[in-house]
């Protein structure tokens, strides 16, 4: 019965994104409407966490800017998500990297993992 | 006049609309339904017609009483029948499906449906009684509390919010806006929640 619904997201469901994994570090191109006008605004950040599944998929971008810790959640089918690109992939071993909300400066760093095309 | 159909409940999930903005909303499997009996002013009275909800399973348990009816009018038995008025003018006959494409994005209907059976529930389940504190001596939990004077009136008034049971009852959800009508799968998608559990038969019905 809920194979229906299961066929409706499959066919809703974004897949011209690139595979994203908490850890990583993202340029995210955002649809923005001002007025009439459309443009296009980029969030660059770490991935700190990924909710939900499916069509609920959302996930955490966070970024320090001027100091000041900023997230945005970004929901991954949205429309107004224009692309996404992954700058570097961080070695992580937790899905959920809320720990860098309370490291500071060089300490919230991630050691990059690197991952060959041949593997890919 | 009014439109109406049963659809049969599959489950909740979110889409996206042209803002980009997440909308909650209900899959409906809108039928497809068939027209069972055309109603007329001249023979019954009034217009209407009733419709079936096909089910390939469905109509097992048709008594004797409705296999003729459905037989006289040329349709298989179904479980889920309901009427709808419609114009004088109406000229769908029976056999005629009922499809969807009776619905347009954006418009408003109101969904009948009978609500999810909770049993027998207290005064904070049923008429969101507030209840007393839980701990620090409290020996008042989840009671009603009093129900009346004693002496005077020396009875309890009628209508007094009490336990008792809960849900299964029928319920009509006003308004609701339909997010997107899937032709294909002959689906309706309604923003919001409806009454009933997944796999549960609501009627949808779109007045004016």
């Amino acid at each position: 019965m809920s194979h229906i619904i299961d066929q409706l997201e499959a066919s809703l469901l974004r897949t011209d994104l690139p595979r994203i994994t908490p850890g990583d570090t993202v340029k995210v191109h955002v649809k923005v409407k001002e007025g009439e006008k459309e443009r296009i605004q980029i969030f660059q950040g770490i991935i700190i966490g990924i909710k939900g599944g499916g069509m609920r998929t959302s996930f955490t971008v966070r970024k320090v800017s001027e100091g000041v810790g900023v997230e945005r959640i970004f929901p991954l089918n949205s429309p107004s998500v224009d692309k996404i690109e992954v700058i570097r992939h961080g070695k992580v071993r937790r899905a959920k990297l809320y720990f860098l909300r309370e490291k500071l400066g060089k300490a919230g760093r991630l050691k990059e993992r690197r991952v060959y095309e041949a593997a890919k | 006049m009014s439109k109406g159909i049963i659809g049969k409940k599959l489950g909740m999930t979110q889409i996206f609309n042209e803002q980009g903005q997440v909308v909650p909303v209900t899959v409906i499997q809108a039928g497809p339904c068939v027209v069972i009996q055309r109603k007329t002013s001249a023979k019954e009275g009034y217009d209407a017609i009733q419709i079936g909800f096909v089910d390939p399973v469905g109509g097992k348990r048709a008594s004797k009483p409705e296999k003729g009816h459905t037989e006289k009018h040329g349709v298989a038995p179904l479980r889920v029948m309901r009427e709808f008025r419609v114009d004088a003018g109406d000229e769908r006959k029976a056999g005629d499906s009922v499809t969807a494409a009776e619905f347009d994005a954006k418009a408003k209907v109101n969904v009948i449906g009978v609500s999810k059976g909770k049993g027998f529930a207290g005064v904070m389940k049923r008429h969101h009684f507030k209840g007393g504190r839980a701990t620090h001596g409290s020996m008042f939990h989840r009671a009603p509390g009093s129900i009346g004077g004693s002496s005077n009136p020396s009875r309890v008034f009628p209508g007094m919010r009490m336990g008792g049971h809960m849900g299964n009852e029928q319920v009509t959800v006003r308004n609701l806006e339909i997010a997107k009508v899937d032709l294909e799968n002959n689906l309706l998608l309604i923003k919001g929640a409806v009454p009933g559990p997944k796999g549960g038969y609501v009627v949808i019905k779109q007045e004016a």
